[in-house]
């Protein structure tokens, strides 16, 4: 074997190898350089993420790279363009949050950085080992993140729970991993996917490690039964931590989902389909039942993103090419409400102090029209509104239920959004028709300020730039599936 | 075809123009309020005066879509920006953009909060309602028609009454659970036939066991926004709790997007399953006829009277339109223009009295015909047309729905007649309560009567409801080739599937 003597192949993982190089320069940029905020590593961070995101749209074409261990292609490149847009807002939007609290730490960027890179590395996964390498490096970062406030009680218990919760998961999926090689003989995904083509049905083993490997992930996305620790976590972490875990991971934690349920096991569908019908109907439920009676808005966004996860994966269990172009157009949406509706979360601040509760936002469209109408943008898309960005995300995954036949899902999963809206338009109401009691602040960071207004247009005039997301988004389907 | 300039992406997108020139309103409050009319009514102005060209420039002898446009929006899925009218959508978008500005006109003293947030609102909605009579594409359809909420929502539940937040949630939950099983019909159909174009839908075969399905998501939709009984209460509590212009919008097209939802897509669509629920929709909407028109006759607050009015008048209209004959379609359609008018007017006559005395309460008025004269006849037109009196738009609508609905069935004819005779019932004791009687309460002495703003908005209406009355012909000619194409191809279609049902 010439794997042993010669190099391997890095071309087509320049992108990661450059974020890799970043987050070890910074480190020691920040460690010589001492105390001083994080501020400056923190903008070098922003603009190696920005730089990775060109590196890879860069690329073309479906590379392998690391003997196969690694691949690029157009469905990995959309979901690193998201998972780097996502980062990079979160570490936008937690500036001005570090800069009060006095909680600044260059290590945080540090910390993004390398969890970015984990993440891209499991979109980028082709192989069982490659799979739980990055899965880990990126959980191993954000259960740090998730602490980074050490100081204060909520954010380390919430660090340790994410890590309790997400060690057993990882210990699942790595479980789940070896029983999948034990009984199919390899770990590459394009090995497991010939073995599986050619057998006449699964093993019972397999099944077995097949489950375990869907735990695990769904652990990651946080679909019901395995979602106890969001709100917890959510609500615990300082909340542009909580904007980072709404966006990022679960963003390559579904992408991986995809890459996962389509590509080797996609001939066993029908052994994956009924569970992933399953969660999905259980997380829409639970996400729409479970918000109406939150009161702090972190722990409603918590569920919101629970719902969010359960209405994707009704485009992933429909598991034909119309379902990862709808996985991959709702991707795209949530991020942007998502982040929009955390750095309006971050605006609320009275006498100077957070607060998280909703009839805090009680009048606001009297005090901050703007923010208002923002968040009201933000609310009517979640709730798939046309003509917002969320509806056209439903549309496309509702569409590939309809079209795998699953039609009990598609009814129950706009029935879960009937009820979901119930929740969001209660937020516009609190805005809108109440009377505001006690004002929040009145300036809002001009960076918080740009964020709002970014989403806020894309949100709006989404169905302008649909037609080449549905492209790209295409183009991701039909790289992963095959033509 | 006629005409170079897009005329119906005008029509739909000027109004947002008006919105952003809004947004750019600067100044002090009370400033800013008054620009904020007067942009919003020019901008409403311009769009119904740009109608009106579609009017003029319409070919009334073909059945065809006129003024079609088609811009690719998502390549290779079918999916594009297509708007075009028939004989059937153009009324309505006349009737939209009519009833815009005089909504504008009307709360220009009624409103004096967030004047500037509700009159984006107006004409975003304007855009919507618009932008869904033409829509030629189900998709574009369905974000407009869905799109219409959000507005709707925020006009009941910000400028609203006492109990605006449970009114302003009701409509928007319920319209939304009747849309989203559309939705997944409409799903259904992309994947059957492969377009989402609308002429192409209404020319394919959907298979006899599909169509029953689709009919009923479709159904689930439109009747609650139609409404039709059971499924009617939002609309009580919607119109009740909704400022005056809000009432007149919801009644005036709101409710006429379910009506032209049936035309549009039920029935041509699924001719057999339309045939075969016929029955169904008789049933429901007789008893909507005499059912709320019972309850129209107990109410005490004049706007849920006239609200429930609202139901048992398009209990009228889908009965006309299922009985699929010359006489009931058309007449559904007339009755649907004529009450989008009447209702219109008669929120607006309760929105007068509203504004000077702040109670919607029957018994708090009676004797208003001594010391406001003109607005007892307004009143009184709008009160008679609503009735359905020879020489105004209820009459002819209501007498051509009785003449469809004597083909099909005699009982059908005579219990729907039932729904005329109550209706003169309770408007009559309404205008009794309310206009005549001795002038006793010391509050209604220094009433004044209606402004020259007032007159103002009442004046087209009135002209509108003595010209659909003594001459209808000017609308019927030109709904009528529509209507034609409409019933032949339904019969068609239904002549198909009785062969092939005599062939197995």
């Amino acid at each position: 074997m010439n794997a042993v003597t010669s190099l391997p192949v890095m071309a087509p993982a320049t992108a990661e190898i450059f974020l890799a190089i970043v987050g070890a320069l910074l480190l020691m940029f920040g460690v010589f350089r001492g105390s001083g905020g994080m501020r400056a590593p923190g903008w070098l961070a922003v603009l190696a993420l920005l730089v990775a995101g060109i590196l890879v749209v860069a690329k073309s074409g479906t590379q392998e790279a690391f003997f196969g261990l690694f691949i690029t292609d157009a469905f990995a490149r959309f979901a690193k363009v998201l998972i780097l847009l996502g980062s990079a807002f979160a570490l936008i939007l937690s500036f001005g949050y570090f800069d009060r609290e006095r909680g600044g730490r260059f290590e945080y960027p540090v910390l993004i950085v390398f969890s970015t890179l984990g993440m891209m590395m499991m979109v980028s996964a082709n192989d069982l080992i490659a799979l739980y390498m990055g899965l880990e490096m990126q959980s191993l970062a954000l259960y740090v993140i998730a602490s980074i406030r050490r100081d204060t009680l909520r954010s380390t218990e919430a660090g340790l729970k994410y890590f309790v919760l997400g060690a057993l998961s990882s210990g699942m999926l790595l479980y789940g991993c070896s029983l999948v090689y034990g009984f199919a003989g390899t770990t590459s995904f394009t090995g497991l996917a010939e073995v599986f083509q050619k057998a006449d049905g699964p093993s019972v083993g397999l099944v077995v490690g097949l489950v375990f490997l869907i735990s695990g992930l769904a652990f990651k996305i946080s679909a019901v039964p395995f979602h106890m620790w969001t709100p917890d976590v959510y609500e615990g972490a300082p909340t542009p931590v909580t904007a980072l875990f709404a966006v990022a991971p679960k963003v390559a934690a579904l992408a991986l989902f995809v890459r996962v349920t389509a590509g080797p096991f996609g001939d066993l569908l029908s052994s994956w389909q009924q569970i992933l019908v399953f969660v999905s109907i259980a997380s829409m439920a639970l996400g729409a039942f479970a918000a109406m009676v939150q009161t702090n808005i972190k722990r409603l966004m918590a569920y919101s993103s629970i719902g969010h996860m359960g209405y994707a994966l009704v485009g992933v269990a429909a598991g034909n090419e119309a379902g990862v172009t709808g996985v991959m157009i709702y991707l795209a949406t949530y991020i942007f409400m998502n982040v929009g509706t955390f750095a309006i979360i971050l605006a609320m601040r009275r006498d100077g102090r957070l607060v998280e509760s909703l009839s805090d936002l009680s009048g606001l469209s009297k005090t901050h029209p703007m923010l208002a109408f923002a968040l009201m943008v933000f609310m009517f898309s979640m709730a798939g509104i046309p003509p917002l960005a969320g509806f056209f995300g439903k549309w496309y995954v509702f569409m590939a239920a309809v079209n795998a036949g699953l039609f009990g899902l598609a009814v129950i999963g706009v029935l879960a959004s009937v009820v979901g809206a119930f929740y969001y338009l209660r937020i516009v109401k609190i805005m809108y028709f109440d009377d505001a009691t006690q004002p929040l602040d009145g300036a809002v960071a001009g960076d918080l300020r740009a964020v709002v207004f970014g989403s806020a247009v894309v949100t709006v005039l989404f169905l302008l730039f649909l037609s080449p997301v549905y492209e790209q988004a295409r183009q991701a389907a039909v790289s992963l599936l095959g033509a | 075809m006629m005409g170079d300039a897009p005329l119906l992406t005008l029509v739909i997108f000027l109004p947002l123009v008006g919105v952003l020139m809004i947004l750019a309103t600067r100044g002090d409050e009370a400033q800013v309020a008054s620009n904020c009319r007067w942009q919003a009514l020019l901008t409403s102005g311009a769009v119904f005066l740009l109608s009106l060209l579609i009017w003029y420039r319409f070919d009334p002898t073909t059945a065809d879509f006129q003024f079609v446009e088609r811009y690719e929006w998502i390549p290779g899925s079918s999916i594009a920006y297509h708007v075009g009218v028939d004989g059937i959508s153009m009324w309505f978008v006349l009737l939209s953009t009519l009833l815009t500005p005089i909504c504008i006109l009307a709360s220009w003293e009624a409103i004096q909060n967030r004047v500037k947030e509700y009159m984006i609102a107006f004409l975003v909605l304007e855009t919507l309602m618009v932008g869904m009579f033409c829509a030629l594409d189900i998709l574009v359809f369905y974000v407009f028609f869905e799109g219409v909420l959000i507005p709707m929502f925020l006009i009941i539940g910000v400028w609203g009454g006492k109990r605006r937040v449970y009114a302003a949630f009701k409509f928007f939950l319920y319209t939304l659970l009747g849309s989203v099983l559309m939705l997944i019909a409409i799903l259904a159909m992309y994947w059957q036939a492969g377009t989402t174009d609308i002429p192409t839908l209404m020319a394919f075969r959907f298979a006899a066991e599909a169509q029953t399905w689709l009919w009923l998501a479709f159904f689930a939709s439109f009747a609650v926004k139609v409404p039709m009984w059971p499924v009617h209460t939002w609309l009580p509590d919607a119109h009740v709790e909704a400022p005056t212009a809000g009432s007149v919008i919801l009644a005036g097209v709101l409710l006429k997007m379910g009506g032209y939802g049936f035309l549009r897509f039920s029935i041509p669509m699924f001719p057999e399953a339309s045939d075969a629920f016929a029955p169904l929709v008789y049933t429901l909407s007789v008893v909507a006829v005499i059912y709320t028109s019972l309850v129209a006759l107990v109410q005490e607050d004049m706007k849920k009277l006239i609200a429930y009015s609202s139901v048992a008048h398009m209990g009228f209209v889908t009965i006309g339109m299922f009985t699929m004959t010359t006489q009931g379609v058309e007449g559904s359609i007339f009755q649907m223009l004529s009450h989008g008018i009447v209702s219109g007017a008669l929120f607006l006559c309760v929105g007068v009295v509203y504004d000077r005395m702040h109670t919607r309460e029957i018994a708090a008025y009676g004797g208003l015909a001594n010391n406001m004269p003109r607005y007892a006849l307004v009143f009184m037109v709008f009160m008679m047309a609503s009735v359905g009196l020879p020489s105004t738009s209820g009459f002819v609508g209501e007498l051509l729905i009785l003449a469809g609905a004597f083909q099909v069935s005699t009982w059908l004819a005579a219990l729907t007649a039932t729904g005329l005779i109550l209706g003169a019932a309770y408007m009559l004791y309404l205008y009794r309560r309310v206009i005549f009687g001795v002038l006793d309460k010391d509050s209604l002495k220094a009433l004044l009567d209606l402004s020259p703003r007032e007159i103002a908005v009442f004046a087209p209406l009135i002209v509108l409801v003595f010209w659909m009355g003594i001459y209808p012909s000017t609308f019927i000619d030109m709904m009528s080739v529509s209507v034609d194409n409409l019933i032949t191809n339904y019969k068609v279609a239904l002549g198909h599937a009785g062969t092939a049902v005599a062939a197995r």
